[in-house]
């Protein structure tokens, strides 16, 4: 098996390519952080499914979910 | 065809990613980073440092993408101004289309994002704004009224409400005054760079203040909205987010740019040619770094409180 001889145009579009490639490993990468940061700062999301799912909720004041 | 042909075609039409960025109007966005980043810092509420990363890029985002839809919708009169022939489209290196669709992909994405890692207030605000310079500025109210730039520069100034509304998750009085500083700043801007390219807005038969109601009322209406956005200025240093650093500056500033306005306003055309508006050159550039040194100092407020130096 040989590899193909690039086509004009892949070099063409390298910078094109290159850029939309890193500008959505970007996105990957900040979403990815959000959600760490959400996660950590403990938001009410996973009590959430659509509507409030009370057993999700983690009780404060017991100090885990019922 | 031959495949020459073609790939000659494709040579002259094909965008790089710099094409594709500049269609975002990335001067724009520097504004509307700067100034909503003053936003989401000198609100009372801290905002996680990843959070208001990913919100201040969104933001920007949803900024380039409604500059990219106003690429598209303006491209006829973009051909015919100057100042505007060498954007991607009039220059044939991105077709409409493209921009069309890079403007609702991007809409869509930074309004949902923002949301997400923010509040749906600030996500709204966002796709408030996106919707208001596109569809009330630009496809309205532009080529229909000489007030045009009075409206399109309410869009401009939402994002330090947007930035505010990140943290707060609401308005307040302090995010309606730094939206009423940029939104009373625009006009007499934008009217100074009217004034010394004059012929280019008459060519694209915009209908600009100093086309319509003749260049003596241009200059009135910059010295009087001046005045206005002293009055506003000054009146975000008696906020919370204000204090004596900030009104100091703004007192400064407020004052060089009233005397900057005066003297546009005491000359005429025939002055103003003799000297290649230099006045009116030189009071766009100080508008330029009026806003700056303004949301500085609104920021140098915030810096100085955890010194307990900001604020009153």
């Amino acid at each position: 098996m040989s590899f193909h001889e690039p086509h004009e145009m892949h070099s063409r579009r390298l910078g094109r390519n290159l850029g939309v490639g890193l500008t959505l490993g970007a996105f990957i990468i900040i979403v990815f952080a959000l959600t760490v940061v959400k996660i950590d700062n403990g938001g009410s999301m996973e009590g959430f499914d659509h509507t409030v799912r009370p057993g999700l909720v983690v009780d404060e004041n017991a100090g885990g979910a019922e | 065809m031959s495949d020459a042909s073609i790939n000659t075609q494709l040579k002259k039409g094909e965008a790089g990613f710099g094409d594709y960025f500049a269609l975002l109007k990335p001067r724009v966005m520097s504004l509307v980073v700067f100034t909503a980043l003053v936003g989401l810092l000198v609100a009372p509420v801290p905002v996680h440092p990843v959070v208001a990363f990913a919100s201040i890029l969104f933001i920007a985002v949803g900024g380039g993408a409604s500059g990219a839809l106003n690429m598209w919708w303006d491209a006829d009169i973009d051909r015919k101004m100057k100042r505007t022939r060498n954007r991607p489209i009039p220059s044939g290196r991105v077709e409409d289309t493209e921009a069309l669709a890079l403007g609702i992909g991007l809409s869509a994405i930074s309004v949902v994002m923002l949301g997400l890692a923010a509040n749906v207030f600030a996500g709204l605000l966002l796709a408030f704004t996106i919707f208001f310079y596109v569809v009330i500025y630009t496809m309205w109210l532009k080529r229909l009224t000489p007030q045009n730039i009075v409206i399109g520069g309410a869009a401009g100034a939402f994002p330090p409400m947007i930035g505010w509304a990140v943290a707060t998750g609401g308005v307040s009085i302090e995010s309606v005054l730094m939206f009423m500083i940029t939104f009373m700043w625009t006009p007499p801007h934008f009217w100074s760079l009217a004034l010394f390219t004059k012929s280019d807005y008459g060519d694209a038969d915009v209908p600009m203040l100093t086309v319509t109601h003749g260049r003596k009322s241009a200059r009135l209406h910059i010295l009087v909205y001046t005045f206005i956005l002293a009055a506003v200025s000054i009146a975000v240093g008696f906020t919370s987010i204000g204090g004596p650093l900030y009104m100091t500056v703004a007192v400064v500033m407020n004052l060089l740019f009233i005397r900057s306005a005066v003297q546009i306003w005491r000359r005429d055309d025939a002055v103003a040619e003799a000297d290649n508006y230099l006045a009116e050159r030189s009071f766009f550039k100080l508008s330029l770094l009026f806003l700056f040194v303004q949301f500085g100092a609104l920021l140098g407020e915030a810096a100085l409180a955890p010194f307990g130096l900001g604020g009153w």
